[in-house]
């Protein structure tokens, strides 16, 4: 079975890291991938902040695409990106007249059957979980890991269907079957500030200042995530939020791909985690994974 | 059904709104259950909950120049939780472009400016040329030194393009979004 990839804007650039960490987990789990030609943005909150009809026109080009290449499910690693796909089907599914509408923007076929999931879904699976036990050459013990999944990759619930929306486990089930131990948390959907970053710097302090707190309160050591805005949002702001309130929380922000690299063996380098600002190197060190 | 006998109703915003995205703010009881959980309630100057009745009480200029849509972070927190099935969030973005269609400027004048930049990104290159997105948004918002000392440590990180990639350009399919977009706006026109 080969799946559509749809890497966003996102793993082309800010989070590069994420591409090349899943496209790495992707090969050592035998998951055939096959990148989306051609693809554009899908539009995130600036389409949808602005027209109704281009929010769902742009996220619509990309199932049809994944349908002109002849492929049932499309991967989409960014949360954003995976809310917005899933969004349009909904839409299309429960507004009458949409479809046509769309189609005649597009200027496509849609046929709206495609599959979309996010990597969580499909490792979580059967096959691709026994697939992940056999592959873990080097637990990550001494990892204490905070799972963190942010707003969209379950929210809303009737459009996502995709694990407990409150309170999700599916990253927590993977990373602990790593080795490392995860940790039960109340930040787990906590928003980030997402898009906010650019214009709203300090409000997104204050928000990132909630989830590292929640997270030293119970021991981690480090954050695992699963979309591009989280990522960039508690690791490159996280240095200016210990300087605002003169706090210090230290804690590395992994992907969940760049952790099941680390227990397949891939090296630091080939996973990009030399692109963090926030160092990972040093608690690597120290529990004796790097 | 709910939204059909509601709709004669409703007066100017909320009828607007429902036109615009199907959400009928009528459903509202005021529960506060979305106020509770917004995580940037505490920067709004009307909590969601407060606005949605002020759109339903018809007090439409006091809705467009609030700061609660534009402070919106999409989190979908009340759209998830509201006990009426009313999807918040959609509400709110549709009162953000009611706003833009008419006209009205901006009460978050920068948050606006960062939508039309990267919209502007999509539309000139298909994706999102992040470093072109900054430098154009210091030069709309005139706050050209902001984060320049993180920026930089991002380029150095190899996390920001110095340029989009030929790539990018070519294989972008940006032709067509051009052609998506033309079609948009005259079916937006057609809706006015």
């Amino acid at each position: 079975m080969k799946y559509a990839y749809y890497p966003g804007c996102s793993l082309h650039s800010t989070a590069s890291e994420y591409n090349i960490s899943f496209c790495s987990v992707c090969r050592t789990l035998h998951v055939a991938i096959e990148e989306i030609p051609k693809w554009a943005c899908c539009g995130s909150t600036p389409a949808h902040s602005t027209s109704h009809i281009m929010s769902l026109a742009l996220p619509g080009r990309v199932i049809s695409q994944a349908e002109e290449a002849k492929l049932q499910k499309i991967l989409v690693p960014c949360a954003s990106c995976f809310q917005r796909l899933k969004t349009t089907q909904y839409e299309i599914r429960s507004n009458f007249g949409l479809h046509e509408t769309l189609e005649q923007v597009l200027d496509r076929k849609l046929e709206n059957k495609v599959e979309v999931i996010h990597p969580l879904e499909l490792f979580i699976g059967e096959e691709l979980s026994n697939r992940i036990a056999d592959a873990v050459r080097k637990r990550l013990e001494g990892l204490k890991v905070c799972c963190y999944y942010g707003c969209l990759l379950t929210r809303p619930p009737k459009v996502m269907n995709f694990d407990e929306c409150e309170y999700p486990m599916s990253m927590d089930t993977i990373v602990s079957g790593l080795g490392a131990e995860t940790l039960d948390w109340n930040a787990k959907t906590f928003c980030c500030g997402a898009s906010l970053s650019l214009t709203k710097s300090e409000h997104v302090c204050k928000l990132i200042r909630d989830i590292f707190q929640e997270a030293k309160a119970v021991g981690a050591n480090a954050i695992a995530v699963a979309c591009p805005l989280c990522h960039s949002n508690l690791d490159t702001r996280q240095q200016e939020t210990e300087t605002i309130y003169n706090e210090k929380y230290g804690l590395p922000i992994f992907y969940f791909t760049q952790l099941m690299g680390l227990a397949f063996g891939e090296s630091f380098e080939a996973l990009g985690l030399k692109k963090h600002l926030v160092d990972p190197r040093p608690l690597l060190n120290k529990v004796g994974i790097v | 059904m709910r939204e059909q006998a509601l709709a004669p109703q409703v007066p100017g915003l909320a009828k607007e709104v429902l036109g615009e995205c199907g959400e009928n703010v009528n459903l509202c009881f005021q529960c506060q259950k979305c106020a509770s959980g917004c995580p940037m309630a505490f920067a709004m100057d009307f909590t969601p909950s407060q606005l949605m009745h002020a759109i339903r009480l018809g007090l439409d200029e006091m809705v467009m120049s609030s700061k609660t849509t534009w402070l919106c972070s999409s989190c979908q927190t009340c759209t998830t939780r509201c006990p009426q099935g009313l999807d918040i969030a959609k509400a709110l973005d549709a009162v953000k472009i009611i706003t833009q269609r008419k006209g009205i400027k901006a009460s978050e004048p920068d948050i606006s400016a960062f939508y039309k930049t990267m919209m502007g990104s999509i539309f000139g290159c298909g994706r999102v040329y992040e470093l072109g997105l900054i430098a154009m948004l210091k030069l709309r918002t005139g706050h050209l030194f902001k984060d320049i000392g993180l920026g930089i440590k991002m380029f150095g990180k190899g996390k920001l393009k110095l340029f989009p990639s030929i790539h990018f350009l070519i294989f972008s399919g940006v032709s067509e979004i051009r052609k998506m977009r033309k079609r948009v706006e005259k079916l937006e026109g057609q809706r006015k």
